[in-house]
This record gives structure tokens, sequence and C-alpha cells, in this order.
């Protein structure tokens, strides 16, 4: 088979929303690895064709793990691509049919380890809506502010990785420096740097520290003045707009179609964050904005990521305010084990606890979705219970994987050192691509 | 019984208060389509359920057929802020659906998601191949069938040392 007969149409790109279907040339490189292998040819030699078909990744220092791209280059130029995923597939929602719903935790909050906080907030959020149980109300806004915390150090992540894949290695470092303060924060509350397990059906796993509110405060003073800097550094620098602005544009209307979710949907102009448009927690109490973009490139992207962060420290310096007294995990027994004092006391209080943590707890039989805002868009649980104290099915609806499926529309027509843009700014985590 | 778009109605009661319909498998696409058209813009998700070993009642609505397996889709009205489920039984003996690729573009990587887990066919679909596990894999994963241990883990290419 010749390339010319593999690819029956060449890249001409029509815009808009038809973009997306398939009578129109497409954008994705419909082809299998093997198929690629036997066109592939000799490297040296592409023949009298002008096209060739280059793997980008899946080690690729700018592919953001283990994500492998085929691109179809004329020159320069992407015509079609194809990411190609599942290098870091290890069948998480199949181990999570043998964890017991308190064990589920720590599977699901290592799929998307940027912000794991989010992970363990929409499998415990899908288990108590099948418990018909709900967390009081500190354990609430505690959830809040490790959410909103975890979305700050996210995007500080993409901020760094995004300033790394476009020469501003100086930012690398600042993004780093300021997403270890919070982790710090989160190591002492939670006694882990990422991977936490903090979030568990029914509550959180610990009260916040005595001296919670002058650590959170010294992190908004830190980090605020910081986003100034980085505005300096970047925001208004030629050299960065050059490379950002006009580079990987989608609109709305091809951003709904394809399932994305999160800044690439707000890059394109649509005003949709599940914390606004489908309260959960508390977040119809507090004041925020959601950030639009209008040109849906790589740089309104860049721009909705650093603002939000402004966003989420104005929603936790709300918090610090609002924060109740109160319980951090639910009363119902059935759930939660005894207190540590009433085990040393009772024999029955032991073996509560020890069923608990053995057993686990069941859960009535049906199904239920729960679905956050997580920094990379909507990160939903599937839960199917089928009365025992194990899921019988867990989905996970993660952001990136559906995201990923915008790359090749963003990437179309563009150079390659342009796609290294766009990756970038779809801010893949391949954990919870892969699962 | 109550239906919408022309499918029966789940009772709430198992979905925890979720609206959920259940069409049958020949309805699958007008439903959608219906739906598409009322304002469901975005395909938010899609999978299966593999019930073979479920214990509990499935509590499926009258007149609605219990099969093997179960595709799920979520649809979301950005305009209407609502949600719907839509839950289809599709047998074990010819696991296949048509494609819903034709009204939401973004069911391709989540239709291709179920079918390399679940070896669930969608007619139709522009590009049905597997996803997640390599290209040659035997088998469907998440299958209840699929014991996790069974099959060695033989990376492509390496040679075998035994």
């Amino acid at each position: 088979m010749t390339l010319q007969t593999a690819m029956s149409t060449t890249g001409v790109a029509p815009s808009g929303a038809d973009r997306v279907s398939r009578r129109e040339p497409s954008a994705v490189l419909r082809m299998s690895e093997a198929e690629a292998a036997e066109i592939g040819g000799d490297p040296d030699d592409p023949g009298d064709d002008e096209l060739v078909l280059l793997n980008m990744g899946p080690s690729h220092p700018s592919t953001h793990g283990v994500l492998r791209l085929m691109l179809e280059l004329s020159g320069e130029t992407v015509l079609r691509s194809k990411p190609v995923i599942g290098y870091l597939h290890t069948g998480m929602e199949k181990t999570g049919e043998n964890l017991t719903y308190l064990q589920g935790g720590t599977n699901v909050t290592r799929m998307d380890y940027a912000s794991p906080l989010f992970n363990e907030l929409a499998f415990s959020l899908a288990t108590e809506r099948l418990l018909g149980i709900e967390a009081p109300e500190r354990a609430t806004w505690i959830r809040m502010l490790m959410c909103e915390l975890n979305r700050v150090s996210s995007h500080l992540l993409f901020m760094a990785t995004n300033g790394m894949d476009l020469g501003a290695v100086s930012m690398m470092i600042y993004g780093w420096r300021e997403r270890e303060e919070v982790l710090r924060f989160f190591e002492k509350v939670t006694g882990l740097r990422m991977n936490h397990n903090y979030i568990r059906p029914g509550g959180v796993a610990a009260d916040l520290p005595a001296d919670w509110r002058a650590d959170v405060s010294e992190l908004i003073e830190l980090i605020e003045p910081r986003l100034d800097e980085y505005d300096t550094l970047l925001t208004g620098q030629p050299i960065w707009r050059e490379r950002l602005q006009g580079v990987g544009i989608i609109s709305a209307a091809e951003a709904v179609a394809l399932g994305a979710t999160g800044p690439i949907l707000r890059g394109a102009g649509m005003a949709w964050d599940l914390r606004r448009d489908e309260p959960y927690l508390f977040y119809d109490q507090v004041d925020f904005d959601v950030i639009v973009g209008t040109h849906g490139d790589c740089y309104d992207r860049y721009a909705i990521r650093l603002n939000e962060i402004r966003e989420s420290l104005r929603i936790v310096s709300q918090i610090i305010d609002a924060m109740p007294s109160g319980d951090y995990r639910t009363q119902d027994k059935k759930v939660t084990p005894p207190p540590r004092a009433r085990i040393d006391e009772s024999m029955e209080a032991l073996i509560h606890h020890f069923k608990i943590f053995t057993e686990g707890f069941k859960v009535p039989p049906g199904e239920a979705y729960a679905a956050v805002e997580s920094p990379r868009g909507e990160l939903g649980v599937y839960l199917v219970s089928d009365g025992t104290s194990v899921p019988y099915r867990v989905h996970v609806r993660a952001p990136s994987f559906v995201n990923l499926q915008t790359l090749p529309h963003l990437m179309q027509d563009g150079l390659i050192a342009d796609g290294v843009a766009i990756i970038s700014s779809v801010d893949p985590i391949m954990g919870e691509v892969d699962r | 019984m109550t239906e919408r778009y022309g499918a029966p109605v789940g009772d709430g009661r198992p979905s925890r208060g979720q609206a959920v319909i259940h069409p049958s498998p020949s309805q699958w696409l007008d439903v959608a389509a219906a739906a598409r058209a009322d304002g469901f813009d975005q395909l938010v998700d899609l999978t299966a359920v593999d019930y073979l070993t479920y214990g509990a009642d499935r509590s499926l609505p009258e007149g609605v057929q219990p099969e093997r397996f179960e595709v799920v889709a979520s649809l979301m009205s950005h305009a209407r802020r609502e949600r719907l489920r839509m839950r289809v039984q599709v047998s074990a003996d010819d696991p296949a659906l048509p494609t819903l690729f034709d009204l939401w573009p973004g069911s391709e990587s989540l239709e291709r998601e179920v079918y390399d887990m679940f070896g669930i066919a969608f007619e139709g679909h522009p590009d049905l191949s597997r996803i997640l596990m390599p290209e040659d894999w035997p088998g469907n994963p998440l299958r209840k069938d699929y014991d996790s241990g069974r099959i060695p883990v033989q990376f492509k290419a390496a040679s075998n040392v035994r």
C-alpha cells in the first residue's frame, strides 16, 4: 500500500463545526499502527509523495508523560494526526471492582495525579449518593478548601510545564516553586504531598490542623503577588503572545460537539463551569467569576488558567471566614468507625471498627453518577452497586481522555512547533487518560 | 408507563433521582437523535456495564428485557442545565449497537474504549479499533469473565526468554 492510497483524502481544512463531521476531510488520522508501519518504509527515502508520517512520543519531553502522536506532515505542516494512548493503562477501573468503597479512594486518587483530591471528591460524592448520606457542613467546607487549593497547585503545574514547553524555563522553576508551597500544606493536613486519600465517603480523613487559617492566609499572601509577577514575565511579553495567539483555535460549537469541557470549552467562549452551573458542595454560597476566553486559542487557555488561580484564591479566602465548627465526617455509624477512645472501652466498638476496615460498609444496589469541575473539565464517576461492600462497576469519566479528541482539530494546518504549544494548552494528564 | 422520546423512563429509586431512559437497541439511534434535537448538545460520557455476575435486582422498567451488557450514555443540555442518562440493553450473542458518532462526534474515543474493554461493536463508527490495550490484545478486560490474572503480560517485541 502506498502512502497516497492509505490517505484517501489530503488534509484540506474546512472551517467551523463541519470540520468534525465525517463527510468533510477529517483532521483525525484514522490509521492503525500496523498500517502505519507498513507504509512507513525507509525514512531516508520518502519516495515521490511529499506526505510524511512522523511519530512524536510516547517519550517526548513535550508530550507530558506517555502521549504518542502520529502526525501526517507536509513539510513542517501538520495535516492529520492521531493521539495514540494506552501506554499508562493499568486497568484501574478493573482494580476498582476489587476494592471496597473505603479503599476505592486510594485507587482513583492516582488517576489524575496532578489533582488527586478531585478524583477522591467525585468518587466520594457518587458513593454518598448511593448511600443516601451527606457529609456534615464542616467536612463540605474542608473539601472545598482542599479542592480549590488543589486547583491552584494543578494550574501552577500547568503554568510551569506550559512555560517549559515554550522555552520560558524560568516559569518552570517558579511554577514548581509555588506549587510546592501548596503541597506542603497538603502534606501537613493529609500526611502526603500527592495521592492523599483524604476525601472519603462520609467526610474527610482528618480534621484540619489547629493553625490552618494562618497557613492558608500565608499561602494566599505568597501566591497572589507571584501571579502578578507571572503576568509581567509572560502575559504581556511579545514572544509569549506570538507563540500562543491564534495558535490552536477551536470554536465553541466544535468543542461542545467533541465533548470538551473545562478550560478548552471556556477558552472557546462558552461560560460553563459545573461549580456555577450545577452547584455541588457549597459553591452556591461563595462569590467567584467564571473566566471565559474569546478566541479559543492557546493564549486564551493560558489566560483562563492563570486567572482561575486568582478566582480559586478568592474562594479560599472566603472559606477561611465561612468555615464552621463541627464534625469533619458523618456520624452515620454505618460508614464511620467509632472514635479511638471507645475502642479501648467497648468490645462492640472494636468489632465495629474491624468490620468497617476489613469487610467495608454495604451500599444499597443501584447506580449513580457524580460530576465535579476538575482543573481539566468535568470529572465524573459512574458507580454501579450490587448491594455488597465492593462496587460492581467503577467508571471514571476522565476530562483529559475526552479533551484529547480536540487535539487533531487544534493541530490541523499548524506547524509542528505549534503542536508543542497546543499539547501543552490541552494539559492532558496521562494517568487519567489511560487509567 | 411514562415515556420520553419514545423510550421508557426509569424508576428514580435505583438511580437516586437522576433522569434515566431505557431505549431498546432498535430505538437507540432514534431516541438519541430526538434527545439531540431537543437540546442535549453534548455527549458527556459513554460507558458500559457487564451484568454477568450481578446478584441484585436490576430494577428495569416494565417491558425492558435485561441483557448481559448495558451501554450507558450521559447527555448534557447546556441551555437547560439538564442531564439525561440513556441505558440500553445489549445482548451477549450479538454485542453491537449503532454508533452515535454522527450525532455527537465526541463519542469517537468513548465508543472505542467500550469496544476495547467490552467487545461491543459500534456499527458505522469511523475507526473502531482498540484504544487503551495494544492492537493485537486478545480479550476484553472489563468483561466480568475476564480474569485479570489469567493472561501473562507479554510486551511487544520482547523476546521470550523462557
